[in-house]
């Protein structure tokens, strides 16, 4: 699939100090690695559970947890989790007891698995792919099976139901989702989340997504209601309903398997606001291009300190750029939880009107409306952007794709090696190719459409 | 894949997964639990897929199949699932029959794999010429190993093969006989699919009765 750099350095660093063979190494790193992408899975939920209780409280005019951890209740999350750690795990006896286990970690590895292809800074990513969204969406959806074989295998109406609901509830609102997601791939032109993010580098306005045009302006709104929906959160939340259906399809779950359910909802939450955020607000960057500048001119600093292609320089960079891309998130997952608390739940058929009849409507005109913004702005203004002032403050979106020379080298001098080390038959013809200059393959190209033409002629 | 060294343990692990799902599907007889062993087998496949470099066919069987036929499957079935259709009873003529098609269609697939010189195809591989090759290793573009498997079906999809005309020789009066991608197909498919869409909203339309004294529609 895909060339993990990072545990491949990992995995060189292991070799390096304690001697073990490649094999053994590469599979330490890869655990090392999902260890840590785990702690953020887990840690997620456990933040976000706490906030909100907080915020429901100051929203209702209460004062939410104050006990646990100090006058915040910072640990609330915490003592949640050691409760239901705690609690029995029961099965009722009408249940289909195979798939009434299997249903929670289902629901809970679809959610994780799209953390996979998410970066969370430029290279910093499990899995680089170029079908980086669509791959993304095509995991998250499969959550729903974990909630639809709950609610069927828990052997109760309220939980059928439920699962019954969330099944329509998905399957019409992936329609909608999928369609607001390309409205920014169109212009952008890349489903690689990598490119999507290096693409918004400079000023926040016009360089994020969500002001690139005025369609995708109002695809960010469309994008994270169905999103919102998406994570069956309320006003959506049809799938549990508690004052009609006990718990929906989690009511006869208890315990660790009724946290899972949980963990996987915060999780996609997470995730979905993180998608938000690169296909529109600009991924990782800050939007402050001079204070982006500074964060890059970082990279390469301290090269080869530890391991070969390792720079410490980079890694604070990546780490500055994190901490932006996860606070982007959380504040549009704040946005969830504040909505959450404010409106009232929807019935099940004003779900779907809302979907089949608004939100589905909206988001193929604005499909429609980004595919013809480039040919009308060409026409009207004679450029590619709407906004040119003051000089230098947007360039065309395919000047910003290229990679910086120093990423591609770190990625270059760990592919070499690991081609050298066998562990992955990364053949050299392809490496060679990956080292033609660009210009000589634009040459190329060009005469071959040259030499076609004059076929044609 | 290692190639020489043989197929890697997730290799195993996936292909095994596949096989057992499968194997599970035929063997179970609660039809909820059959889509269940569906998923693990189907799933399996995109693992499969995805270690063969296909990030595109893998997320494609991902969403389509796991994602989209499962969850249609297990609607119908919850919807249905109840007292006699919950568990398919099978005659002894059912099983012999259809296990004699299935061990018919394994025979098949065993055949055609074995026929395959599959050495020599990896040779026929490794000799295509390394600057025949699409324009995707640019500057700015992932190798296919960091996941650049979508461009070469994308452009073969809107009918260029660069990856076959790039850096041909041009022939006797200086062109080149452009080789032809999938765009008739691929075309042709989605106009299919138009059709199904509108033909379903057309019978799923909500159909007016007449009503015969006033004739008044109700």
């Amino acid at each position: 699939m895909s060339v993990l750099a990072a545990v491949d350095s990992l995995g060189d660093l292991f070799e390096e100090t304690w001697g073990l063979s490649s094999g053994w190494t590469l599979a330490l790193a890869a655990f090392v690695h999902a260890v840590i992408l785990i702690q953020l899975f887990a840690v997620a939920p456990l933040v976000f559970v706490w906030l909100e209780r907080k915020v429901s409280g100051r929203i209702q005019d209460r004062l939410g947890p104050t006990r646990v951890g100090g006058r915040f209740g910072w640990l609330q999350g915490l003592a949640d989790g050691i409760k239901l750690i705690q609690k029995e795990d029961l099965v009722p006896t009408a249940a289909d007891g195979m798939l009434f286990r299997m249903a929670p970690y289902i629901a809970c590895v679809a959610s994780f698995g799209g953390f996979m292809v998410l970066p969370f800074a430029d290279g910093w990513v499990a899995v680089v792919s170029d079908i980086g969204v669509f791959l993304l969406f095509g995991i998250l959806s499969l959550e729903v099976l974990g909630i639809i074989l709950a609610g069927y295998s828990s052997g109760s109406k309220w939980s059928l139901f439920g699962g019954m609901r969330e099944a329509a509830q998905m399957v019409s609102y992936e329609i909608p989702l999928a369609l607001c997601g390309l409205i920014p791939i169109v212009a952008l032109g890349t489903l690689n989340l990598g490119d999507i993010g290096r693409m918004q580098s400079g000023w926040l306005f016009p360089n994020w997504m969500i002001f690139h045009d005025p369609f995708t302006f109002l695809a960010f709104f469309v994008f994270f209601t169905v999103a919102t929906a998406g994570c069956k959160r309320a006003p959506f939340d049809l799938a549990e309903a508690e004052s009609e259906l006990v718990g929906g399809f989690h009511t006869e779950y208890s315990g660790m398997r009724w946290m899972f359910f949980y963990m996987a909802e915060y999780g996609s939450m997470f995730l979905v606001s993180a998608v938000a955020a690169y296909l529109f607000l600009g991924g990782w960057h800050t939007g402050l291009a001079p204070l982006d500048a500074g964060i890059e001119s970082l990279r390469g600093f301290g090269r080869n300190t530890i391991v070969e292609g390792f720079s410490v320089g980079s890694y604070v960079a990546n780490l500055i750029f994190m901490v932006v891309l996860v606070t982007k998130a959380s504040l549009l997952v704040i946005v969830q939880i504040w909505v959450r608390w404010t409106l009232p739940r929807l019935r099940i058929d004003q779900v779907m009107q809302t979907c089949l009849k608004y939100l589905l409507p909206m988001s193929c005109a604005l499909f429609l409306g980004v595919a013809v913004w480039p040919l009308l702005l060409a026409n009207a203004l004679g450029r590619t952007s709407l906004i040119d002032w003051p000089e230098g403050w947007s360039r065309p979106l395919g000047e910003r794709v290229p990679r910086r020379a120093a990423a591609s080298d770190e990625l270059r001098v760990t592919r070499v090696r690991s081609a050298e080390r066998g562990v992955r038959n990364a053949e050299p013809s392809g490496d060679s190719a990956f080292r033609t200059p660009h210009s000589e393959l634009v040459t190329r190209h060009s005469s071959l459409v040259t030499s076609s033409n004059g076929g044609a002629r | 894949m290692n190639g020489d060294q043989g197929p890697s343990f997730l290799t195993l692990l996936f292909a095994a997964g596949s096989c057992a799902g499968a194997i599970a599907v035929v063997l179970s007889r609660n039809v909820v639990r059959m889509a269940f062993w569906l998923i693990v087998s189907l799933g399996s496949v995109a693992g499969l897929f995805f270690l063969l470099h296909a990030d595109f066919v893998g997320a494609t069987q991902l969403l389509i199949y796991v994602g989209g036929t499962v969850v249609l499957l297990i609607f119908g079935v919850m919807l249905t699932a109840s007292g006699p259709l919950l568990k398919i009873p099978t005659s002894p003529a059912e099983t012999f029959l259809s296990a004699g098609i299935g061990a018919l269609f394994l025979a098949m697939i065993v055949s055609t794999v074995g026929a395959v010189d599959w050495k020599a195809a990896a040779e026929t591989i490794a000799r295509q010429d390394p600057a025949a090759g699409p324009p995707v290793s640019g500057e700015g573009y992932n190798a296919p190993e960091e996941g650049n498997t979508l461009r070469p079906i994308g452009a073969a999809l809107l009918g260029v093969r660069p990856d076959r005309d790039l850096g041909r020789e041009p022939g006797p009066n200086g062109s080149i006989a452009l080789s032809t991608g999938y765009l008739l197909p691929f075309e042709i498919a989605s106009v299919h699919l138009l059709v199904v869409l509108i033909g379903a909203a057309y019978l799923a339309r909500a159909k007016r009765r007449r009503d015969r004294d006033s004739g008044e529609s109700i």
